[in-house]
């Protein structure tokens, strides 16, 4: 069964979000998706200052079997990105919550995390789709 | 005979199977609106013997001119070895073939060909090949845009010194897709890139720079200054150049501080034949770090479990079976077989061999460009170094003068006069290596000859009307 933490906030799309201390927020992919998609081979990272909306395709995660999409969950401003992946994207794999994280954004409104599911909404999503 | 492998009957029973009664009802979802009810224009099909015939008719009407005209094709002496090899059965297919890796003859030979486009271009990584060397400019526009992501602005600088029908196509190719071209004049003097107009077109935001190499009127460009203008402005380099020139010229990749981006252009020169236009082949290298923004396919090496050399098609992620409409191009084939041809072209000849061929070309041209100056009623339009082309004034119009050369067998050039009306009569020459010193003397001759026919018979016709 994947892994889903209880203190982040996850996308339909099988993003997670976690709310820092700042304010600002992280984002990556689930152990679910990574799952899913197998062994990363390559990841494109969003660019530092690009501002994005909901749903924009912002990043791609290229693994063995297929390259997909990385959608934001949320609208907001990139404000750092994980260079670490550039040369170890199977820490997408290894750690996705962790040292696998994607980007981070300072969000326009911080009240739009409430849109997102929760750990159990989630699993419950997860159970859906299989 | 049919081409189709599938029979009737096998069509019947795979609609059975799925359960539909025929092949419309399959695509009855595509609305109707969309879909075309017969080509028009196109001639009804030919059998061999037909279709024999008419190109047999069309490659007489061709003839075989003493060729004096470049302008993107290139007549080179092809050793008869190369499409001897070439149309082995072993090599003889234009496609890559759809189980790929079964085929490792194939893929090596794209390997060696994409290591030798690779070190002419100075650029780390090439693909398979594109259509042609027009279409090649458009897919690295677009490629251009895909990797220049410090700009939003998806505009593209396009020297008027590129070929006229380069900027045609990668306009009618990127076009549609939110580029935005921009058309750079030239000094007008010297056959060259003005430094000014590109200052004044370069306001605001700027995606791409192409910097063609020779251009198209034979001149060469100032490329290291503008490729670290271009860069200053964190704009992409597009190199367009010929192959052939640059087994002599500094390659894109050495061009000023970081060299281009992306380097494309025409393959023909190397091994294809001109065939009254085509098929040709085009091929595009790239800096590593824009690989993953390439078009076409990528062969690779590596090793199987056994430790033993195997080919493989590489970073297929950007094609289209894998990311659909995301993908970076629909080109999901290439010219085989010309790509063939040219990569034996360029075993036979070697580094030493090409650089020979480039060095005839050059000095021919420098031969002819002294005859054809010499010429009464013509002079050079600009000075200075041309690689196997220049630009030669007419104290007449050139289309008549075209004719006269013509009914003596003679290819005299490219009209510039549509394209470039401000040049006034001018037409573009060229000699390869293929030229001797007497075919230079003798257009020398029927030059002069058709220029003072025409502007004879000019001055008589302005007398009648006088």
């Amino acid at each position: 069964m994947a892994d889903v933490p209880g203190d982040l906030k996850y996308s339909k799309d099988h993003e997670w979000v976690r709310l820092e201390e700042d304010g600002d927020v992280t984002i990556g992919v689930t152990d679910h998706a990574q799952a899913a998609l197998g062994d990363m081979v390559f990841v494109e990272l969003p660019e530092i200052g690009a501002t994005l909306a909901e749903g924009d395709a912002c990043a791609v995660v290229e693994s063995v079997k297929a390259a997909s999409d990385v959608y934001s969950p949320l609208n907001g401003e990139v404000i750092g990105v994980n260079d670490a992946l550039a040369d170890a994207p199977e820490l997408v794999n290894q750690d996705p919550y962790g040292d696998g994280w994607i980007y981070r954004m300072k969000l326009d409104n911080e009240d739009d995390l409430d849109e997102l599911m929760s750990a159990e909404e989630y699993l419950a999503l997860l159970e859906d789709e299989a | 005979m049919a081409f189709i492998p599938h029979t009737e009957t096998d069509v019947r029973e795979m609609l059975r199977a799925i359960g539909v009664d025929s092949i419309d009802q399959l695509f009855d979802e595509i609305p109707s609106a969309l879909r075309v009810d017969g080509l028009k224009g196109i001639p009804n099909a030919l059998n061999e013997m037909g279709i024999t015939r008419v190109m047999h008719r069309r490659s007489v009407r061709d003839g075989e001119p003493l060729t004096f005209i470049g302008a993107g094709a290139y007549e080179h002496h092809i050793p008869a070895a190369v499409w001897e090899i070439a149309t082995r059965g072993e090599f003889y297919s234009a496609y890559t073939p759809y189980q790929a890796e079964a085929s490792q003859g194939t893929l090596q030979l794209i390997y060696e060909f994409q290591t030798m486009m690779a070190s002419l271009t100075g650029l780390d990584v090439s693909n398979a090949s594109m259509y042609d060397g027009a279409s090649a400019l458009g897919e690295a526009a677009l490629m251009a845009v895909r990797a220049n992501r410090k700009s939003s602005s998806a505009r593209v600088l396009m020297p008027r010194t590129l070929h006229p029908l380069y900027s045609k196509v990668a306009k009618a190719v990127a076009g549609n897709q939110g580029l935005e071209f921009v058309d750079i004049d030239y000094d007008h003097a010297n056959g060259t890139l003005n430094l000014e107009a590109l200052e004044a077109a370069a306001q605001g935001d700027l995606t791409a720079l192409v910097i063609p190499q020779p251009n198209f009127l034979g001149r060469f460009e100032d490329v290291d200054a503008l490729t670290d203008w271009a860069h200053a402005r964190e704009a992409q380099v597009i190199a367009v150049v010929n192959p052939m020139s640059l087994a002599l010229i500094k390659p894109p990749g050495e061009w000023g501080e970081k060299g281009a981006d992306i380097a494309c252009g025409e393959g023909q020169p190397l091994g294809v034949p001109l065939s009254s236009g085509g098929p040709y082949f085009g091929f595009m290298t790239c800096r590593q770090s824009w690989v993953r923004q390439m078009p076409g396919r990528i062969v690779g090496r590596t090793t199987d479990l056994d430790g033993r050399t195997g080919y493989v098609l590489t970073l297929q992620a950007r094609e289209q079976h894998i990311r659909r409409s995301k993908a970076t191009s629909n080109i999901c084939t290439n010219q085989g077989l010309m790509v063939t041809g040219a990569t034996i072209y360029m075993s036979l000849l070697g580094a030493e061999g090409l650089a020979g061929v480039a060095t005839a070309c050059m000095a021919n041209t420098a031969r002819m460009l002294e005859v054809l100056g010499k010429v009464d009623g013509v002079e050079l339009a600009f000075t200075g170094p041309q690689f196997h082309e220049a630009v030669i004034k007419l104290d007449c119009p050139v289309a008549p003068v075209l004719e006269h050369l013509a009914s003596q067998g003679i290819a005299g050039g490219y009209d510039l006069s549509v394209d470039y009306p401000e040049l006034g009569n001018a037409l573009l020459v060229c000699a390869t290596e293929t030229k001797s010193e007497e075919d230079i003397v003798m257009f020398g001759e029927a030059l002069g000859r058709a220029v003072a026919a025409v502007a004879g018979g000019e001055a008589l016709s302005a007398e009648k009307l006088t």
